[in-house]
């Protein structure tokens, strides 16, 4: 049996919901990594159902490009983390109040 | 399945004479990182001074392209050099090097990676110089990343100091939403219209009624460079980043970085998605009335000058977001609105870099971004306060400085349109330039009429790069102020073709 792909559209739009729910809600540092993962995620599963029902091999090369800057973003980001850890034991986002905003 | 060997490989038609600027660029960032290994710590001052040429020499290719006058396509259409991207192009070398100019100093007295510093500043650098060609999405959003990673590693550059630490990670984590929320309208785009190349999409999409996918889509890229250009209800990440990044980095992303988002709204808006205005105009006539009125309101409450600079950078992304939501209903509008754009970034980038450079050298010797701090400036810095009082009022908009150029355009825009709409966001516009004017005023009052804190006269000495920073900005105020047409021509040739 095989799905159409409105399925895969579906779940790629209630995946990148929950990461937008998990990066405001939670207060962890590295639980919002993993939820900007979980959107980018769903970015790719997104441009890989459109590449099948489009027949068009363009969407699959994309996901490529997410995921090697995926992959950089995430490295800048863990070393920003590192730098905090260092100064202070912990990592919540509700510690960072230095700055009024 | 379908078969991939259907076609042959036939090798993309490269450029290499258009390519020249991203090539010498790239060139000199990748010398600065091997010299940078080479050279012993008290002489990091070469790298710096590498950078800084090797800066003017990428301009060289700009001037000759520009003066060639062709335009220039690569990859179906993906890679464009016209006089739209070489505008930009010149922009964005230049304020990167007033940017080098202004950390120099800076960089060599605080407790800084110098090498690394200018590397990065070059390969922010290089993504903007992309993002001016870029008519795809996908080059579009590598050029973004390649632009704003390195900028999250310079927001925290004072790595062992708590709030460049917090700057840099707020501004990366609201960075790296607002790309995923970008890219997720990018794929929606993609999916509805089979192509990422900006020309095809406006082909496919036409003027019809939006597909509620299309519309969707849209409204998530609009949404994710709000974040980028700080727009009022996604700024909320600016004024702490502003105030905890390392001043000429605070200096860098509320010019070249901002106006990379703006470049890359101006493509995707009069490029791609023209024909959609009922989604677009709507979402930019709310946008920008937030922006202008929240952005100049909480300014109004600053008692520090560098988050009165970030709020009031708020506030002139709002004013630039107005040529956005007036610019859809004809192809003479969008080219006003284009116009208004351009010519507002090019003077933005030289009073707000000025600004900057004061701030930095006053707080060399004040050691205080209080504007208290101010108080009697005019006793004993006369030449800087002249030439603060020239920046703030060029940002207020008043005549004869650059700034008021600028505003002319943006109400121009508004009023060619002529719709009620339009009317009533030039109002608004109007209004905030009056509350603007206070919170302007009041700077320069300070450093005009006040007594001088503490009664410390001792003069402040302006170190030669900071002085060289500051020349550029402010000839470069005047003179759009004195000569404004012909900066009104530069942005009536850089408009890109509507579709």
């Amino acid at each position: 049996m095989s799905l159409d792909g409105s399925w895969y559209l579906c779940l790629a739009a209630a995946v990148f919901t929950i990461g937008a729910v998990g990066l405001l809600v939670r207060r962890n540092v590295l639980v919002m990594f993993m939820c900007v993962e979980l959107m980018l995620n769903a970015v790719n599963l997104t441009l890989v159902t459109f590449a099948r029902m489009l027949d068009d091999i363009g969407g699959q090369a994309l996901v490529f490009f997410v995921l090697v800057v995926a992959a950089a973003e995430v490295v800048v980001g863990l070393g920003i983390i590192v730098a905090i850890f260092r100064r202070r034991v912990g990592a919540t986002a509700d510690d960072l109040h230095l700055l009024r905003g | 399945m379908p078969s991939l060997v259907a076609a042959a490989f036939e090798a993309p038609y490269l450029d290499y004479a258009a390519l020249a600027p991203e090539i010498v660029l790239t060139g000199v960032l990748l010398a600065v990182l091997v010299v940078d290994l080479f050279v012993d710590e008290d002489r990091k001052a070469v790298v710096a001074q590498l950078a800084g040429v090797g800066l003017l020499a990428s301009l060289l290719p700009v001037v000759f392209l520009a003066v060639d006058g062709d335009d220039r396509s690569m990859f179906s259409g993906a890679y464009v050099v016209d006089d739209f991207a070489l505008v930009f192009k010149a922009l964005f070398l230049v304020s990167g090097y007033v940017v080098l100019l202004m950390s120099t100093d800076h960089i060599e007295e605080g407790d800084y990676w110098k090498g690394e510093y200018s590397f990065l500043l070059l390969s922010s650098l290089l993504g903007m110089v992309v993002m001016s060609s870029a008519r795809d999405l996908l080059t579009i959003f590598v050029a973004l990343e390649l632009l704003s990673i390195p900028a999250y590693m310079l927001a925290g550059w004072r790595k062992r100091d708590l709030r460049s630490n917090e700057a840099a990670l707020k501004y990366y984590l609201l960075g790296v939403l607002s790309s995923a929320v970008m890219l997720y309208g990018m794929s929606l785009v993609f999916g509805a219209t089979g192509t990422t190349v900006l020309e095809d999409i406006a082909r496919e999409l036409g003027g019809d009624a939006s597909e509620p996918l299309v519309a969707l889509g849209i409204f998530f890229i609009v949404v994710g460079f709000a974040f980028k250009v700080s727009a009022v209800p996604f700024h909320f990440w600016a004024p702490d980043t502003y105030e905890g990044a390392p001043l000429p980095v605070t200096a860098f992303l509320s010019v070249a970085s901002k106006a990379a988002g703006f470049v890359a709204l101006l493509e995707l808006i009069f490029m791609g998605f023209f024909g959609q205005d009922n989604v677009w105009q709507p979402l930019f006539w709310v946008l920008a009335v937030l922006t202008m009125t929240v952005g100049n309101l909480v300014a109004l409450r600053q008692t520090n000058i560098v988050r009165l600079l970030a709020y009031s950078s708020v506030a002139q992304a709002g004013y630039m977001l107005v040529p956005f939501a007036v610019g859809g209903s004809s192809d003479e509008a969008a080219g006003t609105a284009q116009t208004a754009v351009i010519v507002y970034l090019l003077i933005y980038a030289a009073m707000n870099l000025g600004a900057f450079a004061i701030v930095m050298t006053v707080a060399r010797r004040t050691r205080s971004g209080e504007i208290s701090s101010y108080g009697g400036l005019f006793t004993y810095a006369p030449g800087l306060t002249v030439l603060m009082t020239i920046f703030v009022f060029s940002l207020a908009g008043i005549p004869p400085f650059g700034g008021w150029f600028a505003k002319f355009y943006i109400f121009k825009s508004a009023v060619d349109a002529g719709t009620g709409w339009a009317l009533a966001l030039a109002v608004v516009a109007g209004v905030n330039s009056v509350i603007a004017l206070f919170y302007y005023a009041g700077v320069a009052r300070e450093m005009w009429m006040q007594p001088v804190p503490g009664d410390d006269r001792t003069p402040i000495r302006v170190p030669p790069a900071l002085g060289a920073a500051l020349g550029i900005t402010a000839v470069a105020v005047m003179a759009i102020g004195v000569y404004p047409q012909a900066f009104a021509r530069l942005g009536d040739l850089a408009q890109l073709a509507v579709r």
